[in-house]
């Protein structure tokens, strides 16, 4: 005698006990501390935070801890932790240019204020495994020296100064806020940039890739990187004045991007933007290249029909939660629909073999 | 009993939603864009539903979550201990019972009654979609009742298969107006929407739109007149409870091609055989 299955909610529990000791591997082997994923786990714990678009390092690294080392899964575990946090306020627009850099190079121009200054990169790392990192040793400490700390002013805004790069217009108006409104299309530039600011870092860099082969070609050097920590501000109206909360550490880079001029604009140099929390290096260059990309209609370029330069495709598609969640979900019952199918196609191979039958008489 | 408000979401959110709502029950059929949140669960796994589901619920609500017509999917009962959890609700697997209904890709065979809410899973609501796949244009399409493509698409599926082709989320027009996505059900359940005394609401996470179906509404399947819809189903009857007019499950019991069929329904079924309904494969189940 046939018995419906029952029992889901043991499955589900059982499976979540199972899970949690699959978590925790071996354990003759020492357990991770969030602290070790936060200091050791720098990056991932910088592209959780960009990408869960929450800058709490502890919170990411837990968040890495919880998922395994899944970093799509520790997204989605801050995003769902984030939309239950109360909007206190906003910031004051951070100052980049004030930025204490760890890093800082331009691609534009050989020297200029501020240096160029390497910083902690892989950039010129030959990839070699280190196997004495497997011998678990202590590093020598790096060598440093005592500089006077001097203004590092944007390369972009030395082009600006001859006039031989847009203009960007100081704007107050209060950018839309992706995480409260429904996404509604046109999108201005400001939601492009935090749509791409959270969007995926993989399909950012294909993206950003394809419209270095050719897909919405942009010609885009790199003007300036620059990492490092700012200080975020925010009014306080009892007090009448901004007062400083904290800091974040940001990526930003500025892309300088070739342009012949167009039936509106004089020949001059266009910007792409990425800023992005953290060092995220690929991020950042990746989204600066995609949002000159998007940018062809108000720069009164043609339209290639380049992925790259289509709004309403890279918007609706660079989130990764949003992305995951609808691929993963096929994997949920759909005996209903399949039912349906499974009737409609009988149906249908049974018409066709009744008309071949008729055929043949 | 937790730390999270009442069934999950902020009352500000539930209040956003609820304005979503109320505008789709003013504007049948028609999509509304809400703000969506990030929710403890993946998108897909019914994120519109869950959250159209908290911003209905009230403490007295008596909640009822099906997945392919079962209380007893994995996923259902996910939904379920979330609720009875954030919000403390009373459950049910009875459809008579049930003050809310969350369900995915089925309409309950116990025909609904006024007050109940049914709240659907959706997981594409534009019904235009795999025609066009600009939500740009269909948006369009929508505001000039343009539903051409539509038409040539079910027509196309007459010459080339000989009947229209589609088995679920069939195309429906509301009261004359909008062409609507009923989320993925059989269209066996197609004829439920339609006059249904309870409140229909649709909501889809990811997309980030909530529609409805208000109560006693013309909801009418798209077709031709020489081709009419028809509300099908696997041609058996269920093997438990021996009902005719229920939407089946088909169920493999061996690798020799042996088959049974089963209520999707599993209140429906198991409330039949409760009252001694015995199908081809079924005991008696009446309580002694």
């Amino acid at each position: 005698m046939y018995v419906a299955v029952k029992g889901g909610e043991r499955a589900i529990d059982n499976a979540h006990a199972w899970l949690a000791e699959e978590r925790r591997g071996d354990p003759a082997v020492p357990e991770l501390t969030v602290a070790q994923i936060r200091e050791q786990m720098r990056l991932a714990v910088n592209r959780v935070m960009a990408e869960g678009s929450l800058y709490d390092p502890d919170l990411a690294a837990l968040a890495i801890k919880q998922s395994r080392g899944d970093l799509i899964e520790a997204v989605f575990l801050i995003r769902a932790y984030r939309t239950t946090l109360p909007r206190l306020g906003a910031s004051q627009p951070v100052d980049t240019a004030a930025m204490a850099v760890d890093r800082r190079v331009s691609a534009t121009f050989k020297d200029l204020p501020g240096g160029q200054v390497l910083g902690p990169t892989f950039d010129y790392t030959h990839r070699l495994l280190d196997f004495k990192l497997a011998a678990e040793g202590e590093v020598a400490a790096a060598p440093t020296q005592d500089t006077i700390p001097e203004p590092v002013p944007h390369v972009t805004g030395f082009l600006n100064r001859d006039g031989l790069i847009e203009a960007e217009p100081r704007d107050d108006t209060a950018p839309p806020d992706l995480t409260r409104e429904p996404l509604e299309l046109p999108a201005a530039r400001p939601l492009r940039l935090q749509a791409l600011a959270r969007g995926d870092e993989g399909f950012v860099l294909s993206l950003a890739y394809s419209t270095q082969r050719g897909y919405g070609r942009t010609h885009a050097f790199v003007g300036e990187l620059r990492i490092g920590r700012v200080a975020v501000e925010v009014d306080i109206p009892e007090l009448g004045f901004a007062v400083e909360i904290g800091e974040v550490e940001l990526t930003e880079c500025e892309t300088v991007n070739q342009f012949k001029g167009s039936k509106t604009e004089p020949p001059q140099f266009t910007r792409g933007y990425g800023l992005v929390f953290g060092q995220s290096e690929r991020k950042s260059i990746a989204m600066s290249l995609v949002d000159r990309a998007l940018r062809w209609k108000e720069l009164g370029e043609d339209f290639t029909g380049a992925p790259a330069q289509d709004e309403e495709f890279v918007l609706y598609h660079c989130d990764n939660i949003q992305a995951t969640g609808f691929l993963e979900h096929i994997k949920l019952p759909h005996y209903v629909d399949f039912q349906a199918e499974l009737e409609l196609v009988r149906r249908l191979r049974a018409e066709a073999a009744a008309a071949v039958q008729e055929a043949a008489e | 009993m937790s730390d999270y408000n009442f069934a999950y979401l902020d009352e500000q959110t539930k209040r956003m939603i609820r304005r979503a709502i109320l505008k789709g029950v003013a504007v049948p059929g028609y999509q509304v864009p809400f703000a969506s949140r990030e929710m403890p669960m993946p998108y897909g796994w019914g994120t519109g539903g869950v959250q159209v589901t908290a911003a209905c619920l009230t403490p007295e609500d008596r909640l009822k979550v099906i997945d392919q017509g079962a209380d007893d999917t994995t996923n259902a009962v996910s939904i379920r201990k979330f609720f009875q959890r954030t919000a403390g609700v009373a459950v049910t697997e009875r459809t008579t019972e049930a003050t809310v209904i969350q369900t995915r890709h089925r309409i309950p065979e116990q025909p609904l009654t006024e007050g109940q809410i049914l709240v659907y899973q959706v997981p594409i609501p534009e019904p235009l979609r795999f025609l066009e796949p600009r939500e740009t244009e269909t948006r369009k399409m929508h505001e000039l009742e343009e539903y051409g493509l539509m038409h040539v698409k079910l027509y196309e599926d007459i010459a080339r298969h000989g009947q229209i082709a589609t088995s679920y989320a069939y195309p429906v027009m509301v009261e004359g107006r909008y062409v609507m996505d009923p989320s993925p059900i059989p269209k066996f359940d197609n004829p439920k929407l339609s006059d249904n005394p309870a409140i229909q609401l649709f909501g889809a996470g990811r997309e980030q739109r909530i529609y409805a179906v208000p109560p006693y509404t013309q909801v009418v399947s798209l077709d031709f007149e020489d081709h009419p819809f028809v509300a099908s189903k696997a041609d058996h009857d269920c093997d438990l409870c021996g009902a005719a007019d229920s939407y089946l499950d088909e169920v493999i019991t061996d690798d020799r091609g042996g088959r049974m069929f089963v209520c999707s329904d599993t209140d429906y079924c198991a409330s039949r055989r409760a009252e001694g309904h015995v199908g081809r494969l079924g005991t008696d189940e009446r309580a002694a």
